[in-house]
């Protein structure tokens, strides 16, 4: 199940920072994507709210470091 | 995106074409090709993007150097939130209106001192536009229920406090600025008692932007974003996860429909909105095929869900009509078929009389829609088309990529709604002029007939008896002024465009000769027609600006003018007058004018071509059209030629 959300996630990361060699792996995080700054990071969370059909509070963007952690945190709000 | 035939959500920008699934790739060849192609830029803008696309889009584009076509402008943008985001949307938005804007944000809370400082970067920078984007929390807006007196006063000083930021950057800078409306808040402090109740938020917020578009001087513009914001709906609008987040001061899901109204209006100002609606008649004003279902089976009007769903886009075009937008008909079908639903059906809200040019014929639509723009004498970018057929839609939009083609759903309950969403038809100004725009070109095609009857052209212009009125530039005219200079492309010499202070600027500067025409005939007021701008320069009079209105061509206004400088240039006693003629894509039925009226060929530059008229070998022609000057304009009447 985890596997869909990377493959997911890996097409959304390439849209948002136009690179298509990003790949969403646990431990992919901002440092490693040019562009992936504050301002990268609300259009980001903007896709993957629409595509996931979820919703983010400020606190928890703030508090996901890596794309495991976002992984992580989708999950348990798709199973709600 | 919500499926198009759901439900309408102005947010999903639905009159736009979806963009496909190859943007990314589109967008390498567009940024890779040798030379860098704007109308791939247009087509590539012209289709829903959502943040991110126009973020990458903004890159590619910001990696040109040359913008070719008009120019380029720029824009900075001062805003209490964090306005980013929105100066990269807004640089990927301004292709779809033909603009190429360069778009900078000032640091984060700099606002007040980079407005009032005479010398800060954004005032040195001498943009052609600054937005002051603030919103409530930008103000001194405290709630204070109950206490009108307070209130009035924060109202007041809010409003002067803006004035003052327009104030300092127009004399520092000299660029446009464009203020905001504030958008209400999405929730309330009482409930319905808010609207009420002088001093809450809401009240507070309703009046400012009231006084605001009262007290706002001329050539500033205004973007409506309380409107926007209404029209998103204010829960949408409002994201208190991205204002604690990062300080956006509204949901930035909203960001593409918002540079899409800033550039609308930025087009509407620079002249470039839409000026004809074309509509297709079957399926798209009633239901069913005239030729196949004839006056008793269409579906229109009054008693069937349907028929008022097709009632209403004919509202919405007689809506459009009355505000200065020309209506074309452009349908398959028999002529005199298609005429006989605006002729005999009773329902029909839109009549013969409402349509300026009608073309029902059986070729394809975007043959007909270059013979409507010629017709009316408007480019062929200046029209929208409104079919309901997608596969007509299609081949227009590849035949003339410059037409505007709104994408319509299968439910025409929506119809009217999606057209007026698209704003094709921004305006800056409303003028008398506008406001009889439509009439004009009926009493211009009773002209037209009228020409098909006289024997020769002279018979037929004494026939009109036309009277000229010519005045310099003053505050009355300065607003269809700047409408002329910023709109004309076809009979303009240089394509100077000023900007509404510039043209203010002239009216009290001493060496500037500056000429504004009207021109009445037999069948009504054109209204103003001609704009000329000159200056002195070694002995010769030279012509800055020339311009004038096709309405009127080929009735000799161009030799009156040539009179009239010519006499003023002798009052002045300067030897000569010199005409520049700076070619581009639309002008070339002025090519030649120059040669025309007698001038000499003198050199080329990269401006264009110089000519040259020596006073001492000029005598006037007798034209057909009475002169009456104003008096502060000084002529030689030796210049002759004046009835």
């Amino acid at each position: 199940m985890s596997r869909e959300i990377y493959d997911e996630l890996t097409k959304i990361l390439r849209d948002v920072f136009d690179n298509d060699s990003i790949v969403a792996t646990p431990d992919l995080d901002a440092s490693q994507v040019p562009d992936w700054d504050s301002l990268g990071n609300v259009r980001l969370f903007l896709s993957i709210e629409m595509a996931f059909g979820v919703r983010f509070s400020a606190g928890e963007i703030s508090g996901i470091d890596n794309v495991g952690d976002l992984v992580k945190s989708i999950e348990n709000k798709q199973a709600k | 995106m919500a499926a198009p035939d759901m439900s309408l959500n102005i947010l999903d920008m639905q009159w736009l074409p979806d963009v496909g699934s190859k943007f990314r790739e589109n967008l390498r060849t567009l940024g890779e090709g040798r030379e860098f192609s704007y109308a791939k830029a247009h087509s590539l803008a012209t289709s829903r993007l959502d943040l991110s696309q126009l973020h990458t889009f903004a890159r590619v584009l910001s990696r040109q150097t040359d913008p070719g076509g008009d120019g380029s402008l720029s824009l900075s943008i001062l805003s209490n939130a964090t306005a980013d985001l929105i100066a990269s949307s807004v640089i990927a938005t301004a292709p779809r209106h033909r603009l190429w804007i360069n778009a900078h944000v000032a640091p984060f809370g700099t606002f007040a001192t980079e407005a009032l400082d005479a010398f800060s970067e954004t005032n040195t920078r001498r943009d052609d536009f600054v937005l002051l984007a603030l919103d409530y929390k930008g103000f001194n807006l405290t709630s204070c229920p109950g206490d009108l007196t307070q209130a009035n006063s924060i109202v007041a000083s809010c409003v002067s406090q803006v004035q003052k930021f327009v104030a300092a950057i127009r004399e520092a800078s000299g660029a446009t600025v464009i203020v905001q409306t504030l958008p209400l808040a999405a929730t309330s402090e009482f409930g319905s008692l808010d609207a009420q109740l002088p001093g809450t938020l809401r009240w507070l917020i309703q009046r400012f932007n009231v006084e605001l578009c009262e007290a706002i001087s001329s050539g500033v513009l205004v973007l409506d974003v309380a409107g926007l914001a209404q029209m998103v709906g204010l829960s949408e609008w409002h994201d208190p996860v991205q204002w604690n987040l990062g300080k956006f001061s509204f949901s930035q899901r909203v960001v593409p429909l918002y540079a899409e109204w800033l550039c609308r209006l930025i087009a509407a100002s620079k002249g470039k909105s839409k000026k004809c609606l074309v509509l297709d008649l079957d399926n798209t004003l009633w239901g069913g095929v005239i030729g196949d279902d004839g006056l008793h089976g269409v579906v229109l009007g009054q008693g069937s869900a349907l028929g008022e769903a097709y009632l209403s886009v004919q509202e919405m075009a007689l809506m459009l009509r009355k505000r200065g937008i020309l209506l074309a008909v452009c349908s398959k079908n028999e002529d005199v078929i298609a005429r006989m639903m605006f002729r005999e059906h009773p329902e029909m809200c839109l009549r013969e009389e409402h349509i300026a040019v009608f073309q029902a014929n059986w070729q394809d639509k975007a043959s007909n829609l270059v013979a409507i723009a010629e017709a009316l004498n408007i480019g062929v970018d200046a029209l929208v088309f409104m079919d309901d057929n997608p596969a007509e839609r299609h081949q227009v939009r590849l035949a003339l990529p410059q037409v505007a083609v709104p994408e319509l759903p299968d439910n025409p309950d929506y119809f009217a709604s999606i057209l007026l969403s698209a704003g094709y038809f921004e305006a800056i100004q409303f003028t008398n002029d506008d406001r009889q725009r439509a009439d004009h070109y009926k009493q211009n095609a009773a002209r037209r007939a009228v020409l098909g009857d006289s024997t020769n052209l002279g018979e037929y212009l004494e026939s009109l008896e036309m009277e000229a009125y010519v005045s310099t530039f003053d505050a009355v005219g300065r607003s269809r002024i700047a409408q002329l200079i910023n709109k004309t492309n076809q009979f303009n010499l240089t394509t100077r465009r000023y900007s509404e202070s510039a043209i203010e600027k002239f009216e009290s500067d001493a060496s500037i000769i500056d000429l504004q025409i009207r021109l009445r005939d037999r069948y009504g007021d054109n209204g103003m027609i001609c704009v000329v701008i000159c200056k002195e320069c070694n002995a010769a009079l030279v012509i800055d600006t020339w311009l004038m209105s096709c309405r009127v061509l080929n009735r000799r206004v161009e030799e009156l003018v040539l009179n009239l400088l010519v006499g003023i240039a002798r009052q002045r006693n300067l030897q000569r007058v010199i005409g520049i003629y700076s070619p581009t894509e639309k002008n070339g039925i002025v090519s030649d004018l120059y040669c025309r009226l007698g001038f000499k060929f003198q050199s080329e530059s990269s401006d264009g071509t110089h000519w040259s008229l020596e006073l001492s070998s000029f005598s006037a022609s007798s034209v057909p059209i009475k002169l009456t000057l104003s008096p502060d304009i000084e002529l030689d009447e030796s210049a002759g030629g004046i009835a």
